[in-house]
Order: C-alpha cells, then sequence, then structure tokens
C-alpha cells in the first residue's frame, strides 16, 4: 500500500439513467507500483474501459477514488495519457502536429520552442515514424497512426501511460510489431502502464501483473496473476516456455471456466442497454 | 535507381531532343483522352440543344428569340461591358458587379452571423431548445417574403436588399454548422481535455477543423441561395444589378437581353459555388474524416 504509485480503492460505478441505476463497477481495489505494466482482461462490458476511463479523469466514479503519486484524480491530464483504441488522432494535423498539439500545451512553460521541437521528434523517432512527419493520418496505415497515437501519449511524460486496448484494431502481423515496440518502449523508459485489453497472449507477453475482472454488472476484480517471467520476453522464445503457457492457462481458465459469459437475448439485450447509458454518461 | 540514371544517360547520349518528343507525345496522348472523355460530351450536347432551339425558334411567329438573333441584339452588350452612360444605363459588368458587391454584404454577415450562432446551438443544449423553434419556422420564410418588411425597417433599398441576402443565407450555415459542432467524435473531445486545452483552444484547435466539413456545405448552400435571391430582390428595388437589368429589359421587351442576362447569372453563381467549394477544399485539406 506504501509504495503504490497509482493506488484504486474502493472504486464504485453506476449510471442512472430513466430511473433505473446500472451497477458497472463494484469495490474495484488495485494498486500499482511504478514501472509497472499492468494488465485489465475481461469478457467485453465487463466495465474495464470504466476503470481505464475514471484513472484518466474522463469518468468521475459514484464512490472511491483514484490517487497517482500522491494526488487525487479529479481530472483528466497530461499526466495520465491516453492511447485511445482507434487512435484519434486529428485528421487535419499533418503525424508532426498531432504530437505538437499535445507538447505545445504540456510544456509551454518548461521546454523551449527548439527543446519541444527536439522533444517531438524525439518521440515520433522512438515509435519509428520519423519518416512520416509530414503525412496526414488519412495517409498512414492504422499501425502507423496508432504508433502516432503512442508517440503523443508518450511526449506528454505521462506518470502513468494509459492503453485502452491499442492493438485491437489492428491485424494480427502489424499487433504483433507494435505489442514488441511498446515492451521495447517500456524497458527503456520504464513507464507505469495501465493497458485493458481481451487478448489473453497480449496480456501474458507484456505484462508484470494481470487483473482479471468478472463479469457485469456489478464487476469487480476477481483474481490477480503475477506474470514472472523474465525481460526481455521474446514471443518465439515464449512459445515454448511452459511458465508462459502456465500463466496463459491460467487466464483462459479465468475467463471460460469461472467467468463464462453466458449469452442469452435478455441479458444481451440488458448489457446493450447498459452500454447506452454508459455513452449517455459519458455525453453528459 | 541507378538504372534510371543510367536509361536517363543512355537518352542524353542519343539525344534529349528524342526523350523531350516522347514526352510532348505523350502529353500530347493524355490531353486528348481528357478532351474526348470530358470536354467532348458537354460540348455535343450544349451543341444539339442550341440547334433545336435555333430550329424551333427560326419558324415565324416564335415568341422567343433563336440562339442567333439573340447574339446579333446583344453584340453590343457582350462587346463592351463596361460602358457608364449614368444612371441604370451600365454595362453587364457593372450591373453583375452592384450584384455581386451586396451578395458579398449580406453574405459575409450572414457567414459570421451564421458560424456564430451555429457553434452557440451546437455547443448548449440549452440554446438549442431555445432557439431551435425559432429556426425552424423563420428559415421557410421566402427570401422575397422579408423584403416588405426590410423596406419599411431600412427606409432605403440597398440595406434591405443586403439584408434579404443575409436572412436567406443564415439558415442553412447555422443549421450545418450546429451539426458539425454536435457530430464532432467524442474522442477528440476526449482527446481536448487530457492535453488540458482552454475553451479558447479547444475553439481554434478542435471545433471548427473538426466541423469545417459541415460549415463549408453550409457556406455554400448559403451563397448559392444569396445569388437566387439577390436577382428577385433586385427586380423589385430597382437601381443597378443585374436582377433589375432582367425587369427593366422584360419591361422594354428586349427578350435578348434578358436571355444574356440569364446566362451571365448561371455564369456567376456557378462561378461563386465552386469558389466556396475551392476555400473549403483548400481549408478543410479535402479531409473530411480520418
Amino acid at each position: 500500500m506504501s509504495n503504490a504509485y497509482l493506488s484504486i480503492s474502493q472504486v464504485d460505478m453506476s449510471f442512472t439513467r430513466a430511473g433505473s441505476t446500472n451497477h458497472v463497477l463494484k469495490s474495484i481495489d488495485l494498486d500499482v507500483i511504478r514501472g509497472e505494466f499492468i494488465t485489465l482482461i475481461g469478457h467485453s462490458g465487463c466495465g474495464k474501459s470504466t476503470v481505464l476511463n475514471i484513472v484518466a479523469g474522463l469518468l468521475r466514479a459514484t464512490s472511491g477514488g483514484v490517487i497517482v503519486d500522491g494526488k487525487e484524480v479529479n481530472d483528466p491530464g497530461p499526466d495520465r495519457a491516453l492511447v485511445f483504441q482507434n487512435h484519434s488522432l486529428l485528421p487535419w494535423l499533418t503525424v508532426y502536429q498531432n504530437v505538437e498539439i499535445a507538447v505545445e500545451k504540456t510544456f509551454r512553460r518548461t521546454k523551449t520552442a527548439a527543446e519541444r521541437r527536439e522533444w517531438i521528434l524525439h518521440n515520433l523517432d522512438m515509435v519509428n515514424m520519423s519518416h512520416a512527419l509530414e503525412r496526414l493520418p488519412s495517409e498512414i496505415s492504422g499501425g502507423m497512426k496508432q504508433r502516432v497515437g503512442i508517440a503523443r501519449a508518450l511526449a506528454m511524460e505521462p506518470k502513468v501511460l494509459l492503453l485502452d486496448e491499442p492493438f485491437g484494431a489492428l491485424d494480427a502481423l502489424t499487433r504483433a510489431h507494435l505489442q514488441d515496440e511498446v515492451m521495447r518502449i517500456q524497458s527503456d523508459l520504464k513507464n507505469t502502464v495501465m493497458m485493458i485489453t481481451h487478448d489473453v497472449d497480449e496480456a501474458v507477453l507484456l505484462s508484470d501483473r494481470i487483473v482479471m475482472m468478472t463479469n457485469g454488472p456489478s464487476a469487480t476484480i476477481g483474481q490477480i496473476l503475477d506474470v514472472d517471467l523474465p525481460r526481455p520476453r521474446d514471443r518465439i522464445a515464449m512459445a515454448d516456455e511452459p511458465r508462459y503457457n502456465h500463466y496463459r492457462h491460467e487466464v483462459l481458465s479465468f475467463l471460460y471456466e469461472k467467468q463464462r459469459k453466458v449469452e442469452d437475448i435478455d441479458r444481451h439485450r440488458g448489457k446493450r442497454a447498459g452500454g447506452e447509458s454508459v455513452k449517455a454518461a459519458k455525453r453528459a | 535507381m541507378s538504372g534510371y540514371t543510367e536509361t536517363m544517360d543512355r537518352n542524353r547520349l542519343a539525344g534529349a531532343g528524342d526523350a523531350a518528343a516522347g514526352a510532348w507525345r505523350e502529353r500530347f496522348r493524355t490531353a486528348r483522352e481528357v478532351f474526348i472523355a470530358r470536354v467532348l460530351p458537354p460540348l455535343i450536347i450544349i451543341g444539339t440543344l442550341v440547334m433545336l432551339w435555333e430550329l424551333l425558334c427560326s419558324r415565324p411567329g416564335a415568341t422567343l428569340p433563336s440562339p442567333s438573333q439573340v447574339l446579333n441584339e446583344t453584340w453590343d452588350l457582350i462587346t463592351d461591358p463596361f460602358y457608364d452612360n449614368g444612371g441604370n444605363d451600365v454595362g453587364m459588368a457593372w450591373q453583375i458587379f452592384a450584384s455581386l458587391q451586396r451578395v458579398a454584404y449580406g453574405y459575409s454577415l450572414a457567414v459570421v452571423a451564421g458560424v456564430g450562432l451555429g457553434v452557440l446551438v451546437g455547443q448548449s443544449t440549452w440554446a438549442l431548445r431555445g432557439l431551435d423553434p425559432l429556426f425552424q419556422v423563420l428559415r421557410t420564410v421566402p427570401p422575397l417574403a422579408w423584403l416588405p418588411i426590410s423596406l419599411a425597417g431600412f427606409q432605403d433599398s440597398n440595406p434591405s436588399a443586403i439584408f434579404v441576402i443575409f436572412i436567406t443565407a443564415i439558415w442553412p450555415i447555422i443549421i450545418n454548422t450546429s451539426v458539425g459542432i454536435r457530430n464532432i467524435p467524442e474522442d477528440y473531445r476526449n482527446v481536448s481535455r487530457v492535453i488540458r486545452l482552454n475553451g479558447l483552444e479547444y475553439f481554434w484547435k478542435i471545433m471548427l477543423p473538426a466541423a469545417a466539413p459541415y460549415i463549408f456545405s453550409g457556406l455554400r448552400i448559403g451563397v448559392g441561395l444569396s445569388w437566387l435571391a439577390i436577382v428577385a430582390a433586385e427586380m423589385l428595388i430597382g437601381g443597378v444589378g443585374i436582377g433589375f437589368f432582367i425587369w427593366d429589359a422584360w419591361n422594354s421587351s428586349l427578350i435578348s437581353d434578358i436571355i444574356l442576362a440569364l446566362f451571365y447569372v448561371g455564369m456567376v453563381g456557378f462561378m461563386l459555388d465552386r469558389m466556396v467549394a475551392w476555400v473549403g477544399n483548400r481549408v478543410t485539406r479535402g479531409t473530411s474524416a480520418g
């Protein structure tokens, strides 16, 4: 508890719409130490994105709170930079300008113009996007867009980097490639990272700890798995690593045996209504 | 790369003339293709229609002049667009210029007010609820119906015409702007919240560019409507202007003059539309979505 860098305590979340209350999260408690790579995994609709949005400050928890580096989270901010699932680059800005808009705002007082430029180029270089500075997002591939999204987030020098299913929309090969890059960058920068995923391999390969969430409503943390594998991790070597397969098995059995998703029609309908109210609440 | 320079060198040795001639031949060939694909179809259609018109209106007892007759009777107007005999008796260029000037004033006011109101209505649900009924009713009022009331208000014809342009062009601008603002993806808002843009920065850096494709489609509809309205308004207010020129020609039974004026009105309207579209393309850099 004492050495937690990011601390989520007793977070409950419920959305109320048209008189009916939908309990999404219940007593989420999680401590993350500095430099840790932590992954939240669970079935879709279990509220893992809601947890991330609360940490990001985009949503307010109904009760409970989040503390990052000794400060309570009330608003979104660059210290908790977010990489969005669908990259969210601004389509009218070039690759360079998309990072610039964040850097200009975050380091307006602390860096000179030349230093800021240097810093933008450095971050784009880190994700291997230096060759496309003047391209518009519409002119680059999905994987490249996500790289720029990561560069934009890293350029804010966040205390905690939040990744919201960052590779979900990418094809398998591009995804593997970007996972390797995220591992490399994290081992260089020693960032504290919190990632949402529903990909078991991705979770085991990247994480120090995997937080497995139960199904909603009133989702909570079901189990936390320590992934004790040496870094740097190599995806090919991992295929023959018994511990890797053991961890994989643990997560799979949690997801498909203990928290097996029951998909009957009524429940599906209920879930969908819940999803809508999440959106409505976000907008409000 | 080296292969390419090699061929270049060989070409240079063999004589640059050949390569240049080849390039010219290539250019000529594409020009001819473009001509056949793009220029020829409208030429054929327009040619056929003009011939048909000529045939129909050359018969004895035809009520409208044939194209050759129009050209014949308006030749002075076409060749000397800048004459100025004082009063309303000025060349076509001045007539169109006077109309364009009114449109420029009215439309500019409509752009500023329309985008402003559109942003307000797009941002604030309260403003939307308050103003939307008003907008929905007022926008259906035909442009010319505003003219008497504005004449009563301004006591002068020129500001009244400008007001009619303004009130005609503003609705599509307001409505499109507000739709554009409302359709800004939630993610862009989230991005701006994470990097902590303040209100003004959000307005300039996110809101306007994100809504620009919508805003410009409103601006384009607006400029078209202004041009439609000015001709009608000028018929009633008189003075120099292409609208009154048409009305005046009708009163003097100069049907050929009317036909020439209609042609000019069409061309100017077309150019206005293209101009706004061009500016829109430049501003949004041709990217309406990522």
